[in-house]
């Protein structure tokens, strides 16, 4: 299905604004208002340009700054939490485990240990190497991960 | 004349959007810019770096089909060309001047390990990091 490039180039603003500040909310009006696209149609022109729903790529970006965070700072987890964008811990280290396959303390002990595994690349580009690659939503990704169907799945909006 | 890669060219969606782009606001010089009938060989040189050429090129036929040059007018709107960068010796300077220039930046300045690197589109939507390393 193709799309007016010129469109897409204003959808890539959108995506930008999101990767400058994964922390803000970025509710679809907002993001529309960036694109100059309608609040209807911006969720949709997003998904097919990019593959994954806004809010979803919203969710990667968050989770790649907090491991970027883990790994070269001391700052508290919660700190790391507040400062990424989320308003609750519990749904932070949640969300991170979904996504990581552990937790933000498991991860940060593991990778402090390790050497910088991109020796040579430009730093602004090893973050983007390690993005999640979320290509389904996290409820459905913890679905499966556990098995479980029955258990009422909090919102992957973070 | 040096061995080395001459010319590396990037796809735009305008040449003369492109030509106000790298050389009225990034400072580039114009090194050829000739024309056959609507197909035009573009390139531009950075003022420090006279053995490299980077080309301006537009995605369109003959040298493709036209489903082939939609689709790459798409992938580089969605910012889909590989990671482009621009050294520099001062990133916060730059950066200043290039946003008074009115250069959409992705990325304000940002210290990583005495690096700064700043991010930034053309017009079209390629992505380039400018970065000013740790001497």
């Amino acid at each position: 299905m193709s799309q007016d490039p010129e469109l897409l180039r204003r959808l890539l603003r959108a995506k930008d604004r999101m990767d400058a500040a994964s922390h803000e909310e970025w509710p679809v009006r907002r993001l529309g208002r960036v694109s100059g696209v309608s609040e209807a149609h911006f969720a949709r022109s997003f998904k097919e340009a990019f593959g994954i729903p806004p809010h979803r790529y919203l969710l990667t970006r968050r989770i790649e700054r907090a491991t970027a965070l883990l790994r070269d700072t001391d700052l508290p987890i919660t700190d790391v939490a507040f400062q990424t964008g989320w308003s609750s811990l519990g749904t932070f280290g949640r969300t991170f485990r979904d996504v990581t396959g552990e937790s933000p303390g498991e991860f940060r002990a593991r990778v402090r240990v390790g050497p910088s595994p991109l020796p040579h690349v430009p730093l602004c580009f090893v973050a983007a190497a390690h993005r999640p690659d979320l290509t389904i939503a996290v409820s459905e990704k913890r679905r499966q991960d556990e098995g479980d169907t029955d258990r009422t799945q909090p919102t992957e909006v973070p | 004349m040096s061995q080395g890669v001459g010319v590396v060219g990037l796809y735009v969606r305008d040449q003369d959007e492109a030509v106000e782009f790298y050389v009225g606001k990034l400072g580039f010089q114009i090194h050829t810019d000739v024309r056959n009938g609507d197909y035009r060989w573009l390139t531009v040189q950075h003022p420090d770096q006279p053995s490299f050429q980077l080309g301006l090129f537009k995605p369109e036929s003959p040298a493709l089909d036209a489903r082939t040059a939609q689709t790459l007018r798409e992938v580089v709107a969605k910012g889909g060309m590989p990671p482009l960068v621009l050294n520099v010796d001062d990133c916060r300077g730059a950066y200043e001047r290039m946003r008074a220039a009115g250069v959409e930046f992705t990325q304000e300045p940002t210290e990583r390990y005495g690096n700064v690197d700043a991010g930034f589109r053309d017009p079209s939507g390629n992505g380039w990091k400018m970065i000013q390393s740790r001497r």
